[in-house]
């Protein structure tokens, strides 16, 4: 289609309605604070109340000094394992489940989607505190369980240990989220075309080859938007170490994330004073780290997939 | 492929999937029958449903009595839909225009918006609070409307713009020769037909709104304004020992947001099975 551009249009005042209300307020309350906090990752505390510029060196003591440093590594990497799990977990069971929900014919399909999605709509607190009373050896409820089908040895507080907490926690956030991938992918798989689905039948494509040839590559897409909202909601992720593990994050830091040390710099615990410049330093390499990754998959990933129009 | 095979297939698929629904809803309802049992029976026989001997609602009274839930509830409700419909209408405008006209600084504009989906708003937060101190917004749901508000758009615009692209042009231009100004074509041409799109940012949208604790917390702790999950997380905190309590204020939160989420997802449902997307 095209629309010949004349260069002295007059201003589209249609343009400029629609777009305002949303630009006014996400730049007010998002973009202008967002900038205040990378600013004063640059500043101290200096004499007296005020602000003294001292430019990266936040960032270098961050990085370097041992004080610093072996926390924000140390949560840094629980944060990639955090991803890892999400990625190589939550988004397959969302794919297959996606995929067998969307098999024509298929019964009571309307009452699994809705029953599998329930608990992505649970709030961090209930979720965080359901899985706390299950996993509890006070209460115990999983050895029984376990018991019940031979596997009672198994058992032990994962949450409690070290070696076990932190894959415990990000099952627990797969358990909670894997409905938002598999309704995502459920509504890109409805929207492929019956006509394309017969052809394929036409064929003789059917079945597994039909899903890993046709649907697959045509919902690429989406499992790309997928898998970045993935690594953005996993390195903002804070509220579900919190509710379950505290803002120590523990047992001995096994479970710090970058959300749950930004918490801890921003606004102290225990005997630690809150400190906003080094919090502010945490959420500016958060944010860099997001940057990358969101980088990465517009202009690496995205671009190169190829889009249908049907 | 045999008729034999189409049965295998399918008893597959529903021995799959009703084992996932078992993981998924079993946990919820474990705490949910417990809330109704005393507490020795909590204890003794965690996996049975509660029999005339061991109904106790204890929990319940405690938690009614300590807590100020219709309130909470009703903060939760109001800050939860005025966020959903600004959301809505503002970030299917802005989608409708970045996908509909091409202008100088399309892509800009669309990037920028999209920026505000890897940041968290949280990041912010303490010039967010100094700007509604400033406002003297504190202490009130409009602060929470807000910040949710800016939270959802970018979201919101991105998915939406996404599929406002895939609506025809035919149609479109067809309206504009009938003389439909660029307004009615969004209103009543773009809006319907994304309204599958629009269901899903809704419940994508609304679920962060309604669980979040954090800005609650910060801008609007009083009694007055609180909301059900932070009203709940200060309940949980204090009777972290009392299991009937707990159990109880479980069961109370999880019971208005599956309720909630039924009714929308019917509409969810709905919107996605009609296809009009495609």
């Amino acid at each position: 289609m095209l629309r010949p551009r004349t260069t002295r249009r007059p201003i589209r005042w249609h343009i400029v309605v629609f777009l305002a209300p949303a630009v006014l307020i996400y730049t007010a309350i998002m973009i202008i604070p967002l900038f205040g906090t990378l600013n004063l990752s640059l500043f101290t505390r200096g004499e007296g109340n005020t602000r003294e510029f001292v430019g990266l060196a936040n960032f270098v003591t961050l990085f370097t000094d041992p004080r610093w440093s072996s926390a924000f590594w140390n949560a840094t990497w629980n944060n990639l394992w955090f991803f890892i799990v999400h990625m190589l977990v939550q988004n397959p069971i969302g794919i297959a489940l996606a995929a067998i929900l969307s098999s024509p014919r298929l019964r009571f399909a309307a009452f699994y989607r809705s029953a599998i999605f329930i608990p992505a709509i649970l709030s961090f607190v209930i979720v965080g505190f359901v899985w706390r009373l299950i996993l509890s050896p006070l209460w115990g409820v999983a050895p029984n369980m376990m018991d019940a089908i031979g596997i009672g040895d198994w058992f032990s507080p994962w949450l409690g240990q070290e070696s076990s907490a932190l894959t415990t926690l990000a099952l627990i956030s797969v358990w909670q989220f894997v409905g938002i991938p598999m309704m995502l992918i459920y509504a890109a798989l409805l929207s492929i075309p019956d006509e394309v689905l017969e052809a394929a039948e036409m064929d003789g494509i059917t079945g597994a080859s039909q899903f890993w040839k046709i649907k697959l590559p045509l919902i690429l897409p989406t499992i790309g938007i997928v898998s970045i909202l993935t690594f953005v909601g996993n390195f903002n992720a804070f509220d579900l170490i919190y509710v379950v593990q505290g803002a120590l994050a523990g047992p001995n830091y096994s479970t710090d994330i970058l959300g749950s040390l930004l918490f801890r710099t921003f606004f102290g615990f225990q005997l630690q004073l809150g400190d906003p410049h080094m919090g502010a330093t945490v959420a500016t390499v958060m944010f860099f780290i997001i940057l990358a990754g969101v980088s990465l998959y517009l202009f690496g990933i995205q671009t190169r997939m190829r889009r249908y129009q049907f | 492929m045999s008729a034999r095979a189409n049965i295998l297939r399918s008893s597959a698929a529903h021995a799959i999937l009703i084992a996932y629904t078992i993981l998924a809803l079993y946990p919820v309802f474990l705490i949910v029958i417990n809330s109704m049992k005393s507490r020795r029976a909590i204890f003794n026989e965690p996996l049975a449903l509660p029999t005339r001997e061991t109904f106790d609602l204890v929990g319940f009274h405690t938690v009614l009595e300590q807590g100020n839930f219709l309130l909470y509830f009703q903060n939760s409700l109001i800050v939860t839909l005025a966020s959903l419909f600004l959301v809505l209408l503002f970030g299917a405008m802005a989608a409708f225009a970045l996908a509909e006209y091409r202008f100088r600084g399309n892509l800009l504009m669309g990037l920028y918006l999209a920026l505000g989906i890897m940041i968290p708003i949280r990041l912010g937060t303490v010039a967010i609070l100094e700007i509604m101190v400033a406002a003297n917004l504190v202490n009130t749901l409009t602060s929470l409307v807000l910040v949710y508000t800016a939270q959802g758009l970018p979201l919101a615009v991105f998915i939406l713009a996404e599929f406002m692209r895939q609506v025809s042009d035919d149609l479109k231009n067809a309206a504009r020769i009938d003389g439909l100004s660029e307004y009615r074509i969004f209103f009543t041409i773009a809006l319907p037909l994304v309204r599958p799109a629009l269901a899903t940012v809704a419940v994508f949208t609304m679920i962060p709104i309604w669980n979040d604790l954090w800005f609650p917390l910060i801008l609007a702790p009083s009694d007055a304004t609180k909301t059900l999950t932070l009203g709940s997380q200060i309940f949980l905190g204090q009777y972290v020992t009392n299991w009937n309590a707990v159990l109880a204020a479980l069961t109370l939160a999880i019971f208005p947001v599956v309720v909630l989420y039924l009714i929308f997802s019917r509409q969810l449902i709905r919107g996605i099975t009609r296809g009009a997307v495609k």
